[in-house]
């Protein structure tokens, strides 16, 4: 993985002088609120609904057990004893004092981490694939592009103050699992027919309370272009995108409002404009950065581990756990494991300091010291030998991360919603809890198959609730939580907007709810293959609109 | 106003005047630019020195023919989140070569000087007094590694080969 | 309707609550129970010169209720604030009750 450099290391060392200047000038009142906010935002410091959250980056979702002991240090010493991980490959914790965190960032800056721009209006931390480098479908690794990106987006000094916050996601593999259609531009790796690598461009993507698909404005982007490529979709927004009201000031809405050909006409003229060749990624750069994501030497091993059949034979607890939670690796015998953070009943993303350490030990031994954060709130050991997995499984399940549930309809996005969030009309947290209690992680959940609940407690969509395959919104009506539904939305390659159901359902309604949606679709597919998108997809939201609305006069409106 | 420029405060020599005010024989008035467009033949015909104030939202087009005739650009903060003017100062400089005075003008506060300064910006009106203390006591702060090239910056030692390696 | 004065600790962030000497107080049991929309705007004022003094930032008024002497907020949110996340039983104020 990356490690910093000395000019690395001087960049973050300055950074944090800079901002903890800007906390002593704030404690001593030089600075005002209004004028601290913006840069306590640029590094990570909100203020919530009960003390300020600190929103470290973990940039495009890699960390070392290094580092991840470092976040179990400062759960513990400077917080309550965990940290909850993000939908963008953050962590955040949730009740740092605004004077510790000069000492927090100082902490981190010691194993190469830091809270940089993981708010505010400019270029936020660029996400990618969580298993990228490891799995079998990729055409190339996108982590060294997205590390460059994070470069030179760091205190970019004319990308600092946009319209509205930027973000960037990449996708090395055919299968989008970065979300990208959903960012403000979404990079996917491709070949052209000359067998050269480059990328597809997406731009104007987004959920939030106006959510678009982002457009392909460009089949093929050569490498060395990627930096002026981006630079010009930037340049283009910061001059041209909305700041007369801020919930129309993301990129996607100036893709709307100018249309997608002009905005991909301006973006190619600023492009083309732009004559300076500094920003040209030279060969040997992109392989110096590549050299740093080289896979482990991984020892050759048969395909099929004689371990795991003998454990799967007596085990069928660890069979299911194999089943759902390990995906295929580009290297036969080996697997990308995922670490499940939704226990059954549990907190969606939440992690111990005892279970990072537990992680960061695993990993040390069995992962080649590697650790993934995914979007989707799970840890992932991107390279494990199937034959280590009985161990493995032993040990996560010792500490409660063996959950058998990885993409099964338990394995749920949330945000922290009203519990913490200062924007927040309703919870989402305790929802999710429900939701998988009510469903488990036993012989109905595989039954039910494949199915990405995502529950948002505000319109901001930091659940990502309109690419769930269900969609929970929370929102408030006349001081009371309810619950809007949404059916068929899909955050990967072939990305799709949920449609809502109708009339929202109260908290306590929610889950049956959601459960009349999965009997629905129990009853309805053609077979126990046709997963839950795909059934929707054939049969539409009619006979799920019938079940919820149709089966009694007393639904809640 | 106070005018910091060069790393200390130094006397304006420019005014800035509304449309249809006097202007002196001896120039050195910043005018807006919609006044600049409505009177260019007599201002041009006046060969006095002149500035033009260019609020942010203006397309470049509408007066990088002109340049060579501005001593002074003055661009607009209206608000210190609004970052237009960054964009905006790195193409003049960048792009359309200016090489005139390019002041930053509204609300200029000490924290965002540094990126101003590497965007080609090189004089600033301050009116906050905090930032205006700040200035005179000599602070300015930011960070001394950049990842991206600055205007009229040398390359670091060190800094990324990008910002060294021309190629393309 | 009854009001109570919150706002968040400029140095840690924890919520705290105008109490009525003035103060800030950490728990909504010791907090000023402002009876009508006169009294909160005259303390809004007063409070003012704590935001000016940068001890509290994000001030904000609640509706409360009363019943048997327990001081209850209206709203679901001002509730969670004034208890701690509903999740965590163990962590926020709810602790120390």
């Amino acid at each position: 993985m990356y490690r910093y450099d000395e000019f690395d290391a001087a960049f973050v060392a300055d950074r944090l002088n800079q901002f903890s200047d800007q906390v002593a000038r704030r404690l001593s009142g030089e600075l005002t609120e209004e004028q601290f906010r913006i840069h306590r935002l640029m590094n990570g410091v909100y203020l919530q609904l009960h003390a300020y959250m600190l929103r470290i980056a973990i940039p495009y979702g890699t960390l070392s057990s290094r580092q991840l002991r470092k976040l179990a240090y400062i759960a513990r010493r400077f917080d309550k004893g965990f940290g909850h991980f993000t939908t963008r490959q953050n962590i955040q914790f949730n009740w740092p004092a605004l004077k510790d965190v000069p000492e927090i960032l100082s902490e981190l800056a010691s194993v190469e981490m830091h809270a940089i721009q993981t708010s505010g209006n400019c270029i936020r931390n660029v996400t990618a694939d969580h298993f990228a480098g490891a799995s079998a479908d990729e055409i190339e690794d996108p982590r060294p592009y997205a590390e460059i990106l994070r470069q030179w987006s760091s205190i970019h000094p004319e990308f600092t103050y946009l319209p509205r916050k930027f973000k960037l996601a990449l996708s090395g593999s055919p299968h989008d699992r970065a979300a990208i259609q959903v960012h403000d531009i979404g990079y996917q790796l491709v070949k052209n027919d000359k067998g050269e690598t480059g990328f597809a461009v997406y731009v104007g993507g987004g959920l939030g309370r106006t959510p678009m698909v982002g457009h392909k404005i460009r089949d093929f982007l050569r490498v060395e272009d990627l930096l002026a490529y981006t630079q010009a979709i930037v340049r283009v927004y910061n001059l041209e995108g909305r700041r007369d009201n801020k919930y129309k000031a993301r990129i996607k809405i100036l893709v709307h409002e100018k249309g997608v050909e002009a905005m991909r006409e301006a973006v190619e003229a600023e492009f083309a404009a732009e004559k300076s060749e500094l920003l040209a990624l030279p060969a040997g750069e992109v392989e110096r950065i590549q050299a740093y994501f080289a896979p482990p030497a991984l020892q050759e091993r048969a395909e099929a581990s004689l371990a795991v059949e003998a454990r799967r034979a007596r085990d069928p607890a660890f069979a299911a756990f194999v089943d759902t939670n390990v995906a295929k690796h580009k290297r036969a015998g080996y697997g990308v494991l995922t670490m499940s953070l939704k226990p059954i009943g549990g907190i969606p993303g939440d992690a111990t300091a005892e279970q990072m350490e537990l992680v960061a030990d695993i990993a040390e031994t069995f992962s080649h010291d590697e650790i993934r954060v995914s979007h989707e709130q799970n840890l992932v050991l991107p390279h494990v030998a199937l034959d280590d997995l009985p161990a493995i499984y032993d040990a996560l399940k010792a500490d409660g991360l063996a959950t058998a549930n990885a993409g099964l309809v338990s394995d749920i996005i949330s945000c922290p919603g009203m519990d913490y969030c200062s924007l927040a009309t309703a919870r989402s947290i305790p929802v999710a809890q429900r939701i998988s209690e009510r469903f488990g992680e036993g012989a109905r959940a595989k039954d039910i198959g494949a199915l990405k609940i995502k529950i948002s407690g505000c319109i901001n969509a930091c659940g990502h609730h309109h690419v769930g395959h269900i969609g929970v919104l929370g929102l408030e009506r006349k001081g009371v939580e309810t619950y809007q539904l949404t059916l068929g939305g899909s955050g990967d390659e072939a990305c799709t907007l949920g449609d809502i159901t109708g009339p929202g359902f109260s908290y306590d309604d929610v889950v049956d709810a959601i459960e009349t949606v999965v009997d629905t679709y129990m009853g309805l597919r053609a077979d126990a293959q046709e997963d839950f998108l795909t059934a929707y997809r054939r049969v539409g939201m009619a006979p799920f609109k019938k079940a919820l609305y149709e089966r009694d006069s007393g639904a809640d409106i | 106003m106070p005018l910091y420029k060069n790393g200390s405060f130094v006397q304006d020599h420019w005014t800035a005047i509304a449309e249809g005010e006097a202007i002196s024989p001896a120039g050195h008035v910043i005018v807006p630019l919609s006044w600049w467009q409505a009177e260019r033949q007599a201002f041009a015909d006046s060969h006095v020195a002149m500035g033009v104030r260019i609020e942010p939202g203006t397309a470049m087009d509408e007066f990088v023919e002109d340049l060579p005739r501005f001593a002074l650009i003055a661009l607009v903060i209206p608000k210190f989140q609004d970052g237009r003017a960054y964009t905006t100062a790195r193409l003049l400089r960048e792009r359309h070569g200016f090489k005139g005075e390019l002041r930053a003008t509204g609300e200029v506060l000490i924290d965002q000087i540094q990126p101003m300064l590497r965007c080609g910006f090189d004089a600033f009106d301050i009116t906050d007094s905090v930032t205006q203390a700040a200035l005179e006591a000599g602070r300015v702060p930011g960070v001394a590694h950049f990842y991206q090239p600055g205007v009229n910056e040398a390359p670091q030692l060190g800094a990324r080969p990008w910002l060294r390696q021309a190629k393309r | 309707m009854s009001q109570v004065i919150s706002a968040n600790r400029l140095s840690d962030g924890i919520v705290v609550f105008r109490a009525p000497d003035g103060g800030w107080v950490e728990q909504l049991r010791d907090a000023e129970i402002l009876a009508d929309a006169a009294a909160v705007k005259a303390a809004l004022v007063l409070v003012e010169q704590d935001v000016k003094a940068n001890r509290v930032i994000e001030v904000e008024a609640f509706a409360v209720a009363i019943k048997d002497d327990h001081v209850e907020p209206v709203h679901l949110r001002d509730k969670i604030r004034a208890k701690g996340p509903t999740i965590h039983p163990g962590h926020g104020k709810q602790a120390a009750l």
